[in-house]
């Protein structure tokens, strides 16, 4: 299995927390990875790191390695800017740009960016909110505020966000924590469609979502990896004890 | 007494406390408003607004240069002070976490309560004597763009505060750098209370008087030039009052509701002007156009 995202070592500190500890996890192609554990352990630190956004936050370090098709994303020479193009983010309360259309919140990654051809944001905007599986609903509605539609829809308009910049990799931080039942299956479903073009990693603090979506799963637990592997084994025949009592529910 | 009747009688009183706080609050608003309005009304006539001041009170004169004055030293001390104010509260807002946006930030709350005299002597000897400008439009505006400038800083900062996180981290995860995400979501989801900052500092530099003294000085003449004296409202209205005569003293009633439409108008168009232009924008209108042009 091929390797998108691999990890060396990889250490994060906010100021005095150790938010990650050394951790080795490499992110299979393709594929969607959900990364579980309790609330503080480090999963959502984690991802942040595989996009370059921890640094934004004063006083965050990261030592160790992130490496993108190999190439070490911390290097020297590295634009974090360039990163995020290609990793994008969806974060776990949805933040459309409430001064902007669903349209604009769309095609904000480019508009933002300078963009001005409209043929091209036309045709982004569609297939983007096509792949977010939004478009139906929304496309008598595109001048819309982004913040009018529902929760679900804002989430599923956020992912159409992040996948018009074409990035290669997605990652979701608890995307459906602030979603009801019926909007969670719908960006379940969406996931599955979209691992073909796009490796996903997903943080959840539910087990079950994590069991219905993931191929892999990694448990995190006090900042450290704990176990990595296959959905199936890491929920049926764990091989460390701490995850089988997380996973059974008896702590966290 | 039992305890529902009792939180309840607390709960009335608290209203009607705060009540009556609001109404106290009213009333001197209120009084002068009408005080400016009965008073100054009447000495106001076409000529009273064209007419250049002369200093005798006689028929004929009128405020026409020192509205001039006032709207001239407004404009350029605003074209000095608010780009300055603007960038400062954005630099403190947005990469102010260090040091040096500390220091700036203290520099300004101590400059935003700074009494106006002094920001007027600072005025008069940097830029009327040392500048060797004299008493000027030039040292007059200096002198109110620095009082505007941590108003500005201040407010903008605050106003980019307030506005969610989570904003600036989906901009920047969109792959959109640093400056871009400032310039075209902080800052257009903060306008209002940038807006709101600005026009709080132009209403305030609008009714300056005491650094004007130092460094406008006082014109009886129509005068333009940066180089020259210019008159002011509120320093018209102060030298009319400090006069025995009747008529001036009418007359600076008649400029103080002037300078009070001058600055309510101010704040009014503005308001208008960027509520029509946040409204439904011109993007979505192309969208329908285009959409209709495809089809």
């Amino acid at each position: 299995m091929e390797a998108k995202i691999v990890t060396e070592d990889l250490n994060a500190h906010f100021g005095d927390v150790h938010a990650v500890r050394g951790v080795n996890l490499s992110i299979p192609k393709n594929r969607i990875t959900a990364i579980i554990g309790p609330s503080g352990c480090g999963k959502s630190t984690l991802i942040r790191c595989m996009n370059r956004m921890h640094e934004v936050v004063r006083g965050a370090r990261v030592t160790g390695k992130v490496l993108l098709d190999g190439k070490n994303i911390y290097g020297p020479d590295i634009d974090p800017v360039m990163i995020r193009t290609k990793v994008g983010m969806v974060f776990q309360k949805p933040n459309p740009f409430p001064t902007m259309s669903i349209y604009d919140n769309a095609v904000a990654g480019l508009r933002l960016n300078g963009e001005k051809d409209w043929k091209i944001l036309d045709e982004t905007a569609e297939r983007s909110l096509k792949l977010a599986a939004l478009w139906d609903e929304v496309k008598g509605n595109l001048d819309a505020s982004g913040v009018s539609i529902s929760g679900g829809q804002q989430q599923r308009l956020c992912i159409a966000r992040a996948l018009a910049v074409q990035p290669e990799v997605l990652l979701l931080d608890e995307p459906c924590s602030a979603l009801d039942p019926i909007a969670t299956a719908k960006i379940e479903d969406l996931l599955f469609d979209l691992k073909s073009q796009f490796t996903i990693v997903i943080v959840t603090h539910n087990m079950q979502q994590a069991a219905r979506v993931a191929d892999f799963t990694a448990f995190m637990y006090l900042g450290e990896l704990i176990e990595f592997g296959d959905t199936k084994v890491i929920f049926e025949n764990p091989v460390k004890e701490l995850t089988e009592k997380y996973i059974t529910g008896r702590f966290g | 007494m039992n305890t529902f009747a009792y939180r309840r009688m607390k709960n009335r009183l608290a209203s009607f406390a705060a009540l009556a706080c609001v109404v106290l609050a009213l009333i001197p608003l209120v009084y002068i408003l009408f005080m400016v309005v009965k008073t100054g009304a009447p000495a106001i006539s076409w000529g009273f607004l064209t007419n250049r001041t002369v200093g005798t009170g006689g028929p004929g004169e009128g405020i026409g240069n020192a509205i001039l004055g006032t709207l001239l030293l407004v404009f350029y001390a605003t074209l000095m002070g608010l780009p300055i104010g603007l960038l400062t509260g954005i630099y403190v807002s947005e990469y102010g976490n260090n040091k040096i946006g500390y220091t700036v930030r203290f520099f300004n709350d101590l400059l935003a309560n700074f009494p106006s005299i002094v920001i007027g002597l600072l005025a008069y000897a940097l830029v009327v004597n040392f500048l060797q400008f004299g008493f000027s439009l030039f040292a007059g505006s200096v002198a109110l763009a620095i009082i505007m400038i941590p108003i500005v800083s201040n407010t903008t900062e605050e106003a980019l505060r307030m506005v969610p996180n989570s904003l600036r981290e989906g901009a920047l995860a969109l792959g959109v750098p640093r400056w871009r995400t400032v310039l075209k979501v902080i800052l257009v989801n903060g306008k209002s209370g940038v807006t709101t900052g600005v026009l709080l500092s132009v209403a305030r530099i609008t009714g300056e008087t005491a650094p004007l003294l130092l460094t406008a000085f006082y014109s009886s003449y129509w005068s333009t030039s940066l180089k020259e004296p210019v008159a002011s409202l509120p320093l018209t209205i102060f030298r009319n009052y400090n006069s025995p005569s009747k008529e001036l003293l009418q007359q600076a009633w008649g400029a103080a509701l002037v300078l009070i439409l001058i600055v309510l108008s101010i704040n009014i168009g503005v308001r208008l002007f960027l509520r029509k232009r946040t409204g439904k924008g011109k993007v979505v209108k192309n969208w329908k156009q285009r959409l209709s042009l495809r089809t």
